[in-house]
């Protein structure tokens, strides 16, 4: 990098190789010194969700008991159980998923395989991602209306799980329309030289190609509905439940609700009954989560 | 290129002959007449005028977007998957007008098969990739399929390679054997002709080889028209050859008519590597 | 047409022929595109009917309660026995005041964590800590607030005596740590499209790194850098379970970080927890402030697109 040989037969010489020598050293000093502050910036990001994840451990870890699983809401921190959340959110779980798959999936299709180019097509991709940045609580404010009084669904799981379903639209439709617009057009191609008709394409050759990334995008998507509170909060899903639901249309209470709860209890000990419900969610979560990646893994790289 | 392409305008209104009859003429299976298409505004085909016959291989040579791609993409209407294409003229396939708007294009493609330019198995199972004709069309009969499959695979001579793992994904083979894979799956469905365009683009000197040698022994039951940017290639393997430049066609005839002895000097001018 | 091989079974061409289902697979090749059409109209839907409901019900509020000491008024006190008051201003107030500390520490943060994984980070590093973003990314935010509340704000009150349980400090803090992986990777996006024959030619030059990625990959990747750092602030104006957890519910038009706030979203949560009766000026005002929220959001997701429209770079 050094400049130091004089160049024979240049009478003038507009850059001077001893002061960009000297330079040299110190703009070096400066390269190593805001690299040093960038890794630690990222750390600190790290660091958090470190000291984020040892906190919620240490403090819930002693309140995970079988009770803890068998037991329901209780006003007294030992008592306390998580069973009518878990499994409640698995029956949200139960409605998101093929509703919010159903649609999301539908859409993508549309978009990437059907939709030509024109004002209304251009519209629907534009309020996909408008859609997408809405907070969550509007979503709430948008069930409590429409699925809780004006279908008159009450705060039961199908009301919870259609606004969830909704939320997560965005985020589905994107992750599938990225799965399918990875298939190369080749394959298209070969199936319509067979004489297959569009549907045909899509359902036996673009879909199965496509599923694991819409599963994996899907599965992610799912997993923010699993830990969304504020929405349930709006649309009024209650706390204290002693029984589990039976159908969609029981009312309910989910994780990231009890959690809430908990929280905002004053005494000491809910807040390790929180942390206890803390690590049942997180765990929820990264299940889900290995599996999207497990997918991911298994199917990366086919082409 | 510029040149030609002036010289081009002028001679272009002699439609190019059909090719001279020293046989008995076989059957004509495609016969284009005054062919137009545009992408856009882009007018990529020229008055294409074009009998092609049965049992035939008839090469399609020229320089890189002189047409040819799109030309055989026409003849199974491929072509429409890209927007904004403009077609005038007709195409007669066995007699029949395929723009006819009651011509399905799926019925069209069902009797005419297509190879493409890169190997473009579906990631599949070899079974169900050479089986994938038969079963959108209907047929779900087990043993019927199985025997489809073993004919198309030994009609595209990759049975011995690939018969003890049917089961395997067409992905695990090679360049080479993928497009005889590709080849195979469109003999699936016993089709009419048979479209290449550019089948041995990405593949190495012997699969090549390969695939060369299929073309001819599947002559003997197919038509098959072939794309080539590779004029030893024309040469060897086809019976009659057309020339196109700038989205017309310079010169159909025989192919060591065009080879050894060529009309026009445009012609001759590519095949002795002067451009292109 | 000539078949290939003689053999007892018909050719397969007839066997298609025989088969032919040719009239169901025309129909139904018309009805999916309209089956698919409709479902992708859902989404539509959807926003019409987020606007639909926010506007209609805040018109009936509106009947109750007068637009524009909503607008301009600086008391939020709903559940006043005297005099209920509904002037907007002090939950705006709180919502930035949040806002403002998110992006004071999400902005700096994010950015040096881009620029680290872009342009100084191994493969290796980068395998590591892009999957340890997401996961931060991915953690509920209601866990987030309970770490706020009982992590943060205890912490920060032994470096600042004054500090209450409840403030904005806390909470703004740590939704900053919330939307640092969403400008992390949306920046580090603009920073990877960058070409690097670009970074070549300055390297090529004797430039470091540190100037290569100031003085070239910065200015170049400068609109998605700006469309992350937007579209960041929105997640942090609509965050809500962080600050109902750790922010409080008085609702003030000050400066004031060290004492109990509520933000907009805050609002809606305490109603909804509460059992303010349908019909109530208080029940129609959770979506006169929701629609107020999502003024605020929508906006910063048009400037978003239009920053990226507008500046899309040119290589």
């Amino acid at each position: 990098m050094r400049i130091t040989e004089q160049q024979p037969g240049v009478s003038k010489r507009y850059i001077d190789p001893d002061s960009v020598t000297k330079r040299m050293d110190g703009r070096k000093v400066i390269n190593t010194v805001f690299r040093s502050l960038f890794f630690m910036a990222t750390l600190v990001a790290l660091l958090v969700l470190g000291i984020l994840f040892y906190r919620i451990l240490s403090q819930g870890l002693g309140f995970l008991s079988a009770e803890f699983f068998q037991n329901f809401a209780s006003r007294i921190p030992e008592k306390a159980g998580i069973k009518a959340a878990l499994v409640g959110s698995l029956w949200l779980m139960a409605v998101v998923a093929p509703v919010s798959m159903f649609l999301g999936i539908g859409t993508a299709i549309y978009l990437e395989e059907y939709a030509k180019k024109n004002r209304i097509n251009d519209l629907i991709r534009m309020n996909i991602s408008n859609l997408a940045g809405v907070p969550s609580v509007v979503f709430g404010l948008l069930g409590l209306t429409i699925f809780v009084r004006a279908l008159a669904l009450g705060n039961s799981i199908l009301a919870a799980g259609f606004t969830m379903s909704l939320l997560i639209l965005p985020v589905i439709i994107v992750a599938a329309q990225e799965a399918i617009r990875a298939v190369p057009q080749d394959v298209r191609e070969a199936s319509y030289g067979m004489g297959a008709t569009k549907w045909q394409t899509i359902v036996r050759v673009v879909l199965p190609s496509a599923i694991p990334g819409i599963l994996t995008g899907s599965i992610l998507a799912l997993s923010r509905a699993v830990g969304e509170t504020a929405p349930l909060i709006v649309i009024g899903v209650p706390v204290i439940i002693h029984f589990l639901p039976t159908g969609v249309t029981d009312t309910f209470t989910a994780l990231p609700m009890q959690i809430y709860d908990w929280a905002k209890r004053p005494q000491a000990d809910f807040q390790q009954v929180a942390s206890a419900g803390i690590i049942v969610l997180m765990a929820f979560l990264l299940f889900m989560n290995s599996i999207a990646v497990l997918i991911r893994n298994k199917f990366q790289k086919r082409y | 290129m510029v040149q030609l392409m002036n010289r081009t305008e002028t001679e272009a209104v002699v439609s190019p002959p059909e090719a001279p009859v020293r046989e008995a003429a076989k059957p004509v299976v495609y016969d284009t007449k005054q062919l137009n298409l545009w992408y856009g505004s882009h007018h990529a085909l020229k008055n294409i005028d074009l009998p092609i016959r049965e049992n035939e291989v008839t090469a399609i040579i020229g320089p890189s977007g002189c047409g040819k791609s799109t030309y055989i993409k026409t003849l199974n209407r491929m072509v429409e998957l890209v927007d904004g294409v403009r077609t005038s003229g007709e195409i007669l396939y066995r007699g029949r007008n395929i723009f006819d708007a009651k011509y399905s294009v799926e019925e069209l493609r069902t009797r005419v098969g297509m190879v493409f330019q890169k190997p473009n198995p579906f990631p599949k199972s070899i079974y169900d990739n050479i089986a994938y004709g038969p079963r959108i069309h209907g047929i779900k009969n087990k043993k019927i399929l199985d025997e489809i499959v073993e004919q198309s695979l030994r009609g595209a001579a990759i049975w011995d390679e690939v018969k003890d793992r049917l089961n395997t994904n067409a992905y695990s083979l090679s360049g080479g054997q993928q497009q005889r894979i590709c080849i195979a799956r469109a003999l699936a469905i016993e089709p009419d002709v048979i479209l290449m365009d550019e089948p041995t683009s990405a593949l190495d000197p012997i699969s090549t080889l390969k695939v060369e040698e299929l073309v001819q022994e599947l002559k003997e039951n197919y038509s098959i028209i072939i794309v080539t940017h590779n004029m030893q290639q024309a040469a060897r393997i086809s019976d009659k050859t057309a020339f196109f430049l700038n989205g017309e066609v310079i010169e159909f005839d025989h192919t060591d008519k065009i080879f050894q002895n060529p009309a026009d000097q445009r012609t001759e001018d590519y095949i002795s590597g002067r451009f292109g | 047409m000539v078949n290939p091989t003689t053999r007892e079974r018909a050719s397969v061409q007839e066997l298609i022929a025989k088969a032919g289902n040719n009239k169901r697979k025309k129909a139904i090749e018309k009805i999916i595109p309209v089956i698919l059409f409709l479902i992708a109209g859902v989404s539509v839907l959807t926003t019409i009917g987020i606007v639909a409901t926010l506007i209609f019900e805040t018109v009936t509020f509106f009947r109750q309660v007068p637009i524009l000491s909503f607008i301009f008024g600086t008391e939020w006190l709903p559940f006043s026995n005297k005099e209920a008051k509904f002037g907007i201003l002090p939950l705006i107030a709180g919502t930035l005041k949040i806002t403002l500390i998110a992006v004071i520490v999400a902005v700096p943060i994010g950015l040096a964590a881009a620029i680290y994984l872009s342009e100084y980070a191994s493969d290796t590093a980068r395998r590591i800590i892009k999957p340890v973003l997401e996961v931060l990314a991915g953690v509920p935010t209601i866990v987030y607030g309970f770490f706020a509340l009982t992590f943060v704000t205890p912490v920060l009150q032994t470096i600042i005596p004054d500090l209450k349980i409840f403030n904005a400090l806390s909470p703004g803090i740590v939704v900053g740590f919330m939307i640092i992986p969403m400008i992390a990777s949306l920046s580090e996006d603009a920073m990877s499209a960058v070409p690097n024959a670009m970074r070549e030619g300055a390297l090529a030059m004797g430039a470091t790194k540190f100037e290569v990625a100031i003085k070239v990959v910065l200015p170049a990747a400068l609109s998605g850098i700006l469309a992350s750092v937007v579209l960041a602030t929105s997640r942090a104006i609509g965050e809500t379970m962080i600050v109902s957890l750790a922010g409080g519910s008085t609702p003030r038009f000050d400066a004031n970080f060290t004492d109990s706030v509520q933000t907009m979203t805050a609002y809606i949560v305490q109603v909804s927890t509460g059992d303010a009766g349908y019909g109530t000026p208080i029940y129609y005002s959770i979506y006169a402030v929701g629609f107020t929220l999502f003024l605020f959001t929508l906006l910063m997701n048009f400037l978003a697109s239009r920053i990226t429209k507008r500046f899309r770079e040119a290589y």
